[in-house]
C-alpha cells in the first residue's frame, strides 16, 4: 500500500515482486478445485462465483500472510468459508436437537428393500441416484454438516486440514462428518424409494 | 441374520472407509466382512456412493470466472 521503499531495497523489492507472482499463480492453478468445493457450499452458481472472486481478492491481497509451503488450497478455503459465514450464514445455526440419524447403513438397506438384497452385487447400483439427488441432498443438509461433508467427500482434505479450514476442534470434524453423512444418506434414501 | 456383530460391523463402516481405525478394529471389521455377506454388501456400496457422490457433485468452473480472477492479480492493481 504504497509504503515508501528506500532505493537500496531493489533487490528485495525485486524478490517480493517474484514471490508475489508465484503465489498468484500457484493460487490461480488452485481456482477449480476451490470453485467446486465453493459450489457445494452455496445454493446457486452466481453465489459460489462471487464467493470465490472475494476469496481470491482477498487471497491477492493478503497474500504475505500465507507461508509458502504450505497447504495453500487449504489457506484458500480458509478465506472462503470465513466470507461465507461473514455473508450472513451464522443466521442457521446448527439446532441442538438433531433430527432422527439412521444409522450407516440406512440407504443400502432401503435399496436393498425396494429392489431385493442382490441389487447390492451390482456394480453400478449407486448411479440408480440422480445427479439432481445428490447435489439436492447435499444442499439440504444443515450448514455445519453440508461444510464438513463438502470439505472432506468433495474436496478431499483431511480431518486435520477441514478442523483448521473451520477452525473446530478434529473431534467436532469427525462427529459432524459422521452425523452429516448419515443425514445425506436419508434423503437420499427418501428420494430414491419415494 | 446375526444383528449383535452386525451392528458392530455397522459402526466401524465410516472409521474403516477413512482409515481411522486402530489396527485391533480393522481386524475385528475385516473378519467379520470376510464372513457376513450382508456387510460387505454394505460396505462395497458406501465405498461406491462416497465414489459417485464426489464425482456427481463436481461441477466445473466456468471459464469466465478464471478470466476474472486473473484480472484481480497485482498486475492489474
Amino acid at each position: 500500500m504504497g509504503e515508501a521503499e528506500p532505493e537500496t531495497d531493489g533487490p528485495r523489492i525485486a524478490a517480493e515482486a517474484r514471490d508475489r507472482v508465484r503465489f498468484e499463480e500457484e493460487a490461480l492453478a488452485l481456482a477449480d478445485q476451490v470453485y467446486r468445493v465453493a459450489r457445494r457450499l452455496v445454493s446457486t452458481r452466481e453465489e459460489a462465483e462471487d464467493l470465490v472472486q472475494d476469496t481470491y481478492g482477498r487471497a491477492f491481497r493478503s497474500w504475505r500472510s500465507y507461508t509458502p509451503g504450505t497447504n495453500l488450497r487449504a489457506w484458500l478455503l480458509r478465506i472462503l468459508t470465513n466470507l461465507n459465514l461473514d455473508r450472513g450464514r451464522k443466521v442457521q445455526r446448527t439446532p441442538d436437537m438433531q433430527p432422527i440419524e439412521e444409522g450407516d447403513y440406512y440407504l443400502a438397506n432401503k435399496m436393498a428393500e425396494a429392489q431385493g438384497e442382490q441389487v447390492l452385487d451390482q456394480d453400478l447400483v449407486v448411479e440408480k441416484l440422480s445427479q439432481d439427488s445428490i447435489v439436492n441432498a447435499l444442499s439440504s443438509l444443515p450448514h455445519d454438516f453440508r461444510d464438513t461433508v463438502v470439505l472432506v467427500d468433495i474436496g478431499e482434505f483431511s480431518y486435520a486440514d477441514a478442523a483448521q479450514i473451520l477452525d473446530i476442534p478434529i473431534g467436532t470434524v469427525m462427529s459432524r462428518l459422521h452425523r452429516g453423512r448419515r443425514l445425506l444418506k436419508q434423503r437420499l434414501a427418501e428420494e430414491a424409494v419415494s | 441374520m446375526t444383528h449383535g456383530p452386525c451392528d458392530a460391523c455397522e459402526e466401524l463402516l465410516q472409521g474403516y472407509l477413512d482409515r481411522q481405525l486402530t489396527d485391533a478394529e480393522v481386524s475385528q471389521a475385516e473378519s467379520h466382512l470376510d464372513s457376513c455377506d450382508y456387510c460387505r454388501r454394505r460396505y462395497r456400496f458406501e465405498a461406491s456412493l462416497r465414489q459417485y457422490v464426489q464425482t456427481t457433485a463436481a461441477e466445473r468452473m466456468p471459464p469466465e470466472l478464471m478470466a476474472k480472477l486473473t484480472e484481480l492479480r497485482s498486475a492489474g492493481a
